[in-house]
């Protein structure tokens, strides 16, 4: 009887473990595409980063998430065969990570962007500019949120 | 959709070109609610172009991580003389459309 017990207990528990993984598997990969590290690869394509080149200018202390001025560079000649082809922003720790993409070319004349972002409290912000000759360039910035973006509905 | 756009009034060909341009919008993130505790659905500028003399010289894709009335700030190189025409779009479809004129010397 107590043998029974334990089977039928087992196999209840693998019924529910079937049923429970078609829900929970797109769940974890849809979780899994919204983290930073899936949308760089998507980008690059499995190329490699480089530090360098990009200069990613965030306050180090913003009180107010939801305004934060964001600056990005890129030392680049901006010629006609020299040139920046877009710049991606992300945000480790907003629900969605990747704030912006701005394409540029050799008639920008400067691979220079500002602009205002919310950030959903103190983290890492990654800057990658791909560049004419297939290169991908790097810089972070970490900033200190006092108050979040109200991402949250708080 | 109301932008502000600030252009410098004449260039000389061959320099970059300062574009600032800042577009009323709430750029609702999806996250908020209202004060029924319904959801407010989000609703961004999702495109964002810029032509110059009808040629794309700059372009943005923009998320729920830009800032509610958002600021642009970015370079063309002075060529001729000819309009900037600003086009974006938000995710209900509203299009906002703004045009300034730049005189280039030399």
């Amino acid at each position: 009887m107590a043998g029974t017990t334990r089977s039928r207990r087992k196999f209840l528990a693998r019924v529910a473990a079937l049923l429970a993984l078609p829900a929970a598997a797109p769940r974890a990969a849809r979780a899994q595409e919204n983290t930073v590290d899936a949308m760089v690869r998507k980008l690059t394509a499995g190329a490699q980063i480089t530090p360098g080149r990009v200069k990613l200018d965030l306050p180090a202390l913003a009180e107010n998430g939801n305004s934060v001025g964001l600056k990005v560079s890129i030392d680049s000649p901006m010629s006609a065969t020299d040139f920046v082809r877009s710049i991606h922003l992300y945000a480790e720790k907003n629900p969605r990570p990747n704030i912006a993409n701005f394409f540029l070319g050799p008639r920008s004349g400067r691979a220079q962007v500002v602009t205002r972002v919310r950030l959903a409290g103190t983290q890492n912000v990654l800057a990658i500019a791909a560049l004419s000759d297939g290169s991908f360039w790097s810089d972070t910035a970490e900033v200190t949120v006092t108050n979040s973006a109200c991402y949250d509905g708080s | 959709m109301t932008a502000r756009v600030q252009v410098p009034r004449a260039a000389r060909r061959g320099q970059p070109v300062e574009i600032r341009i800042a577009i009323q919008h709430p750029m609702e993130t999806g996250f908020r609610r209202d004060d029924a505790g319904r959801e407010i659905p989000k609703n961004v500028i999702n495109r964002f172009v810029c032509r110059y003399d009808g040629v794309e010289v700059f372009r943005a894709e923009m998320g729920s991580g830009v800032a509610a009335n958002p600021y642009l700030d970015f370079y063309t190189l002075a060529d001729v003389s000819g309009e900037l025409v600003f086009d974006w779009v938000d995710d209900e479809g509203k299009t906002g459309s703004e045009r300034v004129p730049l005189v280039v010397s030399g």
